[in-house]
């Protein structure tokens, strides 16, 4: 017990602390004098406009990631349900990504569309398509959501396999026995059945796009394009660490926090409604 | 089970197989570009075969080239992310299985208070609260340490609950049976509790050993000098110099070595990491 709550005082509470108390004080150029100045720094974050967009650059990003691997990662769990043999090779074979780093992925995934040298930039170009990640702001952000959501597929997989094995087959069957086609059986008896994995993987997902990519967008593109691809969690780094402005830093982790915490509220009051639900 | 045609299981091996494609490709080709000279890589497109150049490039990743790049070996880069990586995981795991075994089995004051301060830090990923952890770490002088690398991971909760749940399921008959047979809490610790949690501390090993290696934003902040970066961070720091300059072949390589070991838990320990996945985040 002591160890833990040790670290978890020096580690997590001083610093959340200090973030809260920076988040209320502005320095002067020099750094030689620090005003506490309450609220200023969030209104000054809040109507920044560099700020709204990297908010919409997030939404963005985390939705779409969120969307694009849960429905590749659904559509290959229905179909692992039906193909009964080498089922067990099939996931050996999908779950590799996972353990492959954020930062790695999306180096990878710019390795292979890469403007000068990427062999599937190649391919894109000789179809015609004036494809540059480097230069073109919405190419930059399907790049990252395709590396983002490539490296999620694996985990939704598996949790959606865990869902769809929960299915009680006897409720299948006995549409089935209705007269009700594979697609009606899917959409009106396992789809809803999944909804709560579902709501459980968005969460999970949003979470994942939120803070964990933060190494896919600083090792592709270093929130460029312009600015079009700097979501929240790039900008706290950037602000604090590379423009040292500490207090809009701080200020932004203690809305990031908010956030976080406003997530992680709606995923529990879920998880207590399923207890209900048995 | 429902009879269905071969047709559509014939799709469904299809669809599977094409999904198989998508999720692989990017580490084939990889391994492919791996196995080329930088002039093929160069130009592309690249072919789909490996090339002949795997034991060259191999032998120059490891022995030379980057060590002019970086300043450090790879074996010096793989060796701290595993520390880190191992780290990580066995940190997390002794201090939660100790911290839920105090909040399960013993009643003291404040016991609900330190679950409660524990069970909130749940929520926040280090992501949020980077700058001033980052200045804890200066004030505490553990800038470019391995204790820097990996104690401020270490302080999340989701492990302690996992074990807290799993104690609670542990009968009180037990518990009872143990003390009458004379086992301090020690003992029971470390005869009864640690037996039975076997599969879950080998679960939760692979996660927190894949969360660890794969780290990015806190051992970029972390580490200034090079000998202790990861190899994720000296990854990106060799591509990120100019486009032309970078050797992508012993890019290519030190990527493989990069990924390769996480791949190989997570493959090998299937079993005990699939039941982790989806039974702790539940």
């Amino acid at each position: 017990m002591a160890p833990q709550l040790a670290i978890t005082l020096v580690f997590f509470y001083w610093p959340a602390g200090q973030a809260l108390y920076q988040s209320m004080l502005r320095q002067d150029p020099f750094g030689l004098r620090t005003r506490f100045v309450w609220f200023a720094n969030f209104r000054k974050v809040l109507a920044d406009p560099a700020y709204l967009n990297s908010i919409q650059v997030t939404v963005v990003f985390s939705l779409a990631t969120a969307i694009v691997a849960m429905v590749v990662a659904l559509l290959l769990a229905v179909m692992a349900e039906k193909a009964v043999r080498g089922k067990g090779l099939y996931r050996t074979l999908l779950i590799w990504p996972y353990a492959v780093a954020p930062a790695i992925a999306g180096m990878l995934w710019l390795f292979l569309f890469n403007p000068s040298i990427g062999s599937l930039a190649y391919l894109l170009r000789s179809l015609g398509i004036a494809w540059d990640p480097l230069l073109n702001g919405t190419h930059a952000m399907i790049l990252l959501v395709s590396a983002a959501a490539w490296k999620q597929i694996s985990y939704n997989f598996l949790f959606f396999v865990a869902g769809l094995q929960a299915v009680p087959k006897t409720l299948i069957e006995a549409a089935a026995m209705d007269g009700a086609g594979e697609t009606k059986r899917f959409w009106t008896i396992v789809f809803p059945l999944l909804a709560p994995t579902t709501f459980f993987l968005l969460v999970v997902n949003t979470v994942y796009a939120l803070f964990d990519t933060f190494g896919i967008v600083h090792a592709v593109t270093g929130g460029g394009p312009g600015k079009a691809t700097e979501t929240l969690v790039y900008k706290v780094y950037n602000d604090g660490f590379v423009n040292l402005i500490l207090g809009d830093s701080a200020a932004q982790s203690v809305i990031l926090m908010a956030i976080v915490i406003a997530l992680t509220a709606i995923q529990f009051r879920y998880v207590e409604r399923k207890v209900h639900y048995g | 089970m429902i009879g269905q045609s071969p047709l559509r299981t014939f799709i469904a091996h299809a669809v599977l197989i094409l999904g198989i494609l998508i999720v692989a490709f990017p580490i084939y080709y990889t391994f492919v570009a791996s196995t080329h000279t930088l002039q093929t890589i160069l130009r592309p497109p690249l072919p789909l075969l490996p090339g002949g150049q795997l034991w060259n490039n191999y032998s120059e990743a490891l022995f030379g080239g980057i060590g002019r790049i970086g300043g450090v070996s790879v074996g010096q880069l793989l060796l701290n992310t595993t520390i880190m990586a191992l780290g990580v995981a066995v940190g997390k795991i002794c201090i939660s299985i100790l911290s839920a075994y105090a909040i399960v089995f013993f009643r003291f004051p404040l016991r609900m208070t330190f679950f409660w301060l524990i069970f909130i830090t749940l929520m926040l990923p280090v992501e949020v609260r980077i700058l001033p952890t980052y200045k804890v770490m200066v004030d505490l002088g553990m800038i470019d340490t391995y204790a820097g690398l990996i104690i401020p991971l270490i302080a999340s909760a989701t492990a302690t609950l996992l074990f807290r749940q799993f104690f609670m399921t542990i009968p009180g008959e037990l518990v009872e049976a143990a003390r009458v047979d004379g086992a301090g809490p020690w003992r029971f610790f470390f005869d009864i509790l640690l037996p039975l949690s076997r599969t879950n501390i080998a679960a939760l090993f692979v996660i927190l050993f894949i969360y660890g290696w794969t780290q990015y934003l806190w051992p970029l902040l972390v580490t200034n000098s090079n000998d202790m970066n990861t190899i994720v961070i000296a990854l990106r720091k060799m591509v990120s110099f100019a486009d032309a300059d970078t050797e992508w072949h012993l890019v290519m390589v030190t990527a493989m070595l990069a990924i390769v070991p996480p791949i190989l838990v997570v493959v090998l320990m299937q079993r005990w990491f699939v039941r982790g996945l989806v039974e702790s985040e539940k």
